[in-house]
């Protein structure tokens, strides 16, 4: 692949490069996804704006579009009149070689601009294996990789998502990231750059960037040096300005009910991943389970009010036409209200073949009752339980409470209901995890076949085990935690397998899926890596790296080439990924405040060690966990004891969209 | 079926069809980038924002009665798609094919609705006019091809499907082949660049021929090179008559009277 930057285009600034493009997508695969055109999307007048922002999610436009961050952000942009937003996705490789070919940079699907005209290009990583795409984009924008090398025409490169918890090993790449909440963060980065533009744009870059550290909440790593001591560790993490405060808070969206978004949803013309309308029940996750970053950093929970909900999915599914519901969250069974939305949409969508899915269903939080209202219109959606932890002794490590009977017993709920097949979510690698641990994955799979086939009477019933690769993260009580090399991994993969089917009458009814340990080594050198990562990222990229979270795509052998590469020696992927850290090391991210007390994280990660539980601030006291009082928040849930509102019939009559 | 409620199926059922609607619409500009797949996820999604009272099949999954006529293919426009839908309520085709196209993205528009009264779309379509836009060729080295495929009495051209490579003659199907001398330029006639026009008439045959198997053909009979990619638009479908023309197959149902076809 060639590595040759495409020249910014010579046309005018946000001038559209259809033209060229169109004469391209004759030749590419799923050329449809190039085209725009969605409902929902908005194309404004470029010289009409004053702040303009590409917004992307640095992955394949099926993946990407469904992104919620990505389409409330677009949305909240778009409704300040001078403020434009576009968005851009990262493209194919058969549309990267052609693009580069025929000089076409990387353009927005709205109105086909070039990404490098914009003012600001925000990126939305859920996940690192994103990180080449990011360099595929910057490239083909025309946009020099290196920050340093930028200047007042480039746009400003910023990291959102939860991966801007640790952007470290993107510290090179990018300008700026933002950590936690977008919706309030975006509207001040705009203000911010409309007042510097107002006053003629005084101190270039340079002034710019400094404006928005000294918000305390925009973490720009080029005014931070890093110090590391002879053993490689982090020495110290130090401003090099004056104003720039020594630690970057995250954002925190307190009224979910004030920010009702997406109200009009993208709906794609390209088929995606997720092909429904998507409400936030609630935002952060209280739960604790040891591993889960999602539920760390976006502490405390705050709930969107039924009335709210109810309101959303109405005008949503009017505005798309979807005929899928997602309720969506951390944990969405455990909303305070989640048998009244439920039973309350089932009861408005009567009739109508619109059905309802809860994405992440807690084992213990879900009953007959939800069963039957998910399930009022006829269709069954996907249900998917994550006991997480094979061993009654593992899940107590991390903090997953569930025990073996409360799973049983809800599986075969779903299957005395209707449902005949069930996935089963667990990871391998754990902490303190032995090959009996990941074994009794193998005996709950048979026991739930046993005792769904006694119920159910029928051996018509289905189970399916998938397991993840556990990754450390960081911000979470396990970022101290060695992984398990890929070899372990594998050897426990390869006996669970034959434990499943060692009886064939059970076995048949489980079906096996699972990724091997590689790709998640990978991503814990990059979830916990510090700057000296970038050095792999570019050199993956260079070697032709896309696409990493595809299986396809992914190269292990390129990844590791590339860490030999550039990696000192001592301080390599193991270094980075199999080594356990002390109380004491100054972690890559200690400088980005999750609002999480750095000593509760090692206190739990202690008690996870000796197996101690620790239960839920939302039913029992506060455990000071540290981010109620450092972010000024609290936790905000119901019941609000209202009912679900509007109940005016959903279908009268043909309607002409606007 | 036979009667019997399938395994497993739900009580109650779905209403059923009272009125099936046949709808005309064009894939225009970019959205003829949109495949069969593409455009009828779309299409449903219309129905449901516009509150179409679709009839739904029975089942644990129901299925919106929607059935298609042979779709254009992914990158060519049309503007004359073909579709019909069963309503479990009675509409005015006119308000619904409004209601449709305001549903729908601008670029998948509805042109024309009508009440079917019997006959099925397939039987009324056996021919299908497309245009097709060469930019960087001069009409008359279009001509010029176009002769030398006309006199061929086969050719033979290598198409790519999902069973591996196949052969078909690309000459059989064509009824009518002509690349008229533009009257004056055309739309993509600009900056002193020719563009040629083919217009095209192929009967529907199995494996189907479509336009780019005529310009393979173009280029295996008579060398015509493409210097940049063919933009093609079909104009129209229908019944083959005598004279090579296309009968409208939404026609029999609007005035049923004349053609004679039977009523339901
Ligand atoms: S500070 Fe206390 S109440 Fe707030 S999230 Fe942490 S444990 Fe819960």
């Amino acid at each position: 692949m060639s590595e040759a930057s495409v020249a910014p285009a010579s046309a005018r600034a946000g001038q559209t490069v259809w033209p060229q493009l169109e004469q391209l997508l004759p030749k590419v695969s799923k050329p449809i996804q190039y085209v725009g055109g969605e409902l929902g999307a908005v194309v404004k007048d470029w010289d009409a704006a004053t702040v303009r922002w590409a917004l992307s999610y640095p992955d394949a436009y099926e993946v990407g579009l469904p992104n919620q961050g990505v389409q409330i952000l677009y949305e909240v942009l778009n409704e300040q009149p001078d403020v434009l937003a576009e968005r851009t996705y990262a493209v194919w490789p058969d549309l990267e070689a052609l693009m580069r070919e025929h000089g076409v940079p990387q353009f927005t699907v709205d109105a086909h601009r070039p990404v490098r005209a914009f003012d600001l290009f925000g990126i939305s990583f859920a996940t690192e294996l994103g990180y080449t795409n990011m360099l595929t984009m910057l490239s083909l924008a025309g946009i020099p990789l290196d920050s340093s090398e930028r200047d007042e025409s480039h746009p400003i490169v910023i990291a959102g998502g939860h991966a801007a918890f640790n952007p470290e090993p993107i510290a090179d790449f990018i300008d700026a990231a933002v950590l936690g909440d977008g919706e309030e963060a975006v509207l001040e980065i705009t203000a911010i750059v409309r007042e510097w533009k107002a006053e003629g744009c005084p101190g270039g870059r340079d002034e710019l960037l400094l404006r928005l550290a000294r918000t305390e909440s925009v973490y720009v790593p080029r005014f931070y040096d890093v110090d590391y001591l002879p053993d490689g560790r982090i020495q110290r993490v130090l401003p090099n300005r004056a104003d720039v405060p020594f630690r970057v808070n995250k954002r925190t969206t307190m009224d979910l009910d004030a920010w009702p978004y997406p109200k009009k949803p993208l709906v794609p013309l390209a088929e995606t991943v997720h092909e429904r309308y998507a409400v936030e029940i609630f935002r952060g996750c209280t739960r604790g389970c040891r591993f889960c970053q999602a539920g760390m950093i976006t502490r405390p929970v705050r709930e969107r009010s039924i009335t709210t909900i109810g309101e959303m999915v109405k005008e949503g599914l009017e505005f798309s036409g979807f005929g899928e519901v997602g309720l969506l969250s951390l944990s969405s069974a455990d909303h305070s209200e989640i048998g009244d939305i439920c039973s309350g949409l089932a009861d408005q969508y009567e009739g109508s073949n619109v059905s309802l899915s809860l994405p992440s269903t807690r084992v213990d939080a879900f009953n007959i009752d939800l069963a039957q209202e998910l399930s009022r219109n006829g269709r069954r959606t996907g249900l998917t339980f994550a006991p997480e932890g094979g061993s009654e002794r593992i899940r107590k490590v991390i903090n997953k409470m569930v025990s073996e009977e409360d799973l049983i017993r809800t599986v075969v709920t779903a299957y005395t209901n209707g449902w005949r097949q069930v996935k089963l979510y667990f990871m391998c690698g754990l902490p303190t995890e032995t090959d009996e641990d990941v074994l009794q994955i193998a005996r709950l799979a048979q026991e739930v076949i046993k005792a769904g086939r006694a119920a159910t009477g029928s051996k018509d019933i289905r189970c399916t085990v998938s397991i993840g690769g556990f990754v450390p993260k960081p911000h979470t009580p396990f970022q101290w935690a060695a992984m398990a090399s890929p070899e372990t991994i594998d050897n426990r993969l390869k006996l669970l397998k034959q434990a499943i089917n060692s009886d064939r009458s059970l076995g048949r009814a489980i079906g096996y899926r699972y990724h091997d340990g590689q790709p998640s080594l990978v991503e814990g050198l990059l979830s916990r890596g510090d700057r000296r990562v970038g050095a792999v990222i570019r050199r993956v990229w260079e070697g032709g790296g896309r696409f990493d979270g595809w299986s396809e795509h992914f190269s292990y052998d390129r990844w590791m080439t590339a860490a030999n590469e550039a990696l000192a020696p001592g301080v390599d992927v193991a270094w980075f990924t199999t080594r356990e850290r002390d109380e004491n090391e100054v972690l890559p991210w200690d400088h980005l405040d999750s609002g999480l007390d750095k000593e509760w994280l090692w206190q739990d990660w202690q008690e996870s060690l000796s197996e101690y539980e620790q239960p839920d601030c939302r039913w029992t006291p506060c455990f000071d966990c540290g981010v109620c009082p450092s972010m000024d928040t609290e936790i905000q849930i119901g019941p609000t004891g209202k009912k679900l509102l509007p109940i005016t019939p959903v279908n009268a009559g043909l309607k002409v969209p606007s | 079926m036979t009667g019997r409620r399938p395994k497993n199926q739900p009580e109650g059922g779905q209403a059923p069809v009272v009125q099936r609607i046949r709808l005309r619409y064009a894939k225009r500009g970019p959205m003829r980038f949109t495949s069969h797949r593409d455009f009828a996820r779309a299409f449903e999604r219309a129905i449901l924002r516009a509150g179409v009272p679709i009839a739904y099949s029975q089942g644990f999954t129901p299925h919106p009665k929607v059935s298609y006529a042979s779709a254009a293919p992914t990158g060519v426009a049309s503007e004359a798609e073909y579709l019909e839908i069963g309503l479990r309520d009675r509409v005015d085709p006119g308000e619904l094919a409004r209601a449709l196209d305001a549903a729908l993205s601008p670029g998948l528009d509805v042109l024309d609705a009508v009440e079917a009264v019997g006959g099925s779309l397939a039987d009324r379509i056996d021919a299908s006019a497309w245009r097709v836009e060469l930019p960087g060729v001069t009409a008359k080295a279009a001509r010029q091809a176009v002769d030398v495929f006309l006199a061929a009495a086969e050719v033979p051209v290598e198409r790519l499907t999902k069973q591996g490579r196949r052969t078909l003659d690309a000459r059989g199907p064509v009824v009518r082949l002509d690349a008229p001398q533009p009257a004056d330029v055309t739309p993509s006639e600009v900056g002193g660049v020719p563009c040629a026009i083919l217009d095209l008439v192929v009967r529907q045959v199995t494996p189907s021929v479509r336009p780019d198997d005529i310009l393979s053909g173009l280029l295996v009979a008579a060398d015509l090179e493409l210097p940049v990619p063919p933009r093609a638009t079909r104009i129209a479908q229908g019944a083959l008559t005598a004279q090579g023309e296309l009968v409208d197959p939404l026609a029999a149902d609007r005035d049923p009277a004349v053609i004679g076809a039977p009523l339901s």
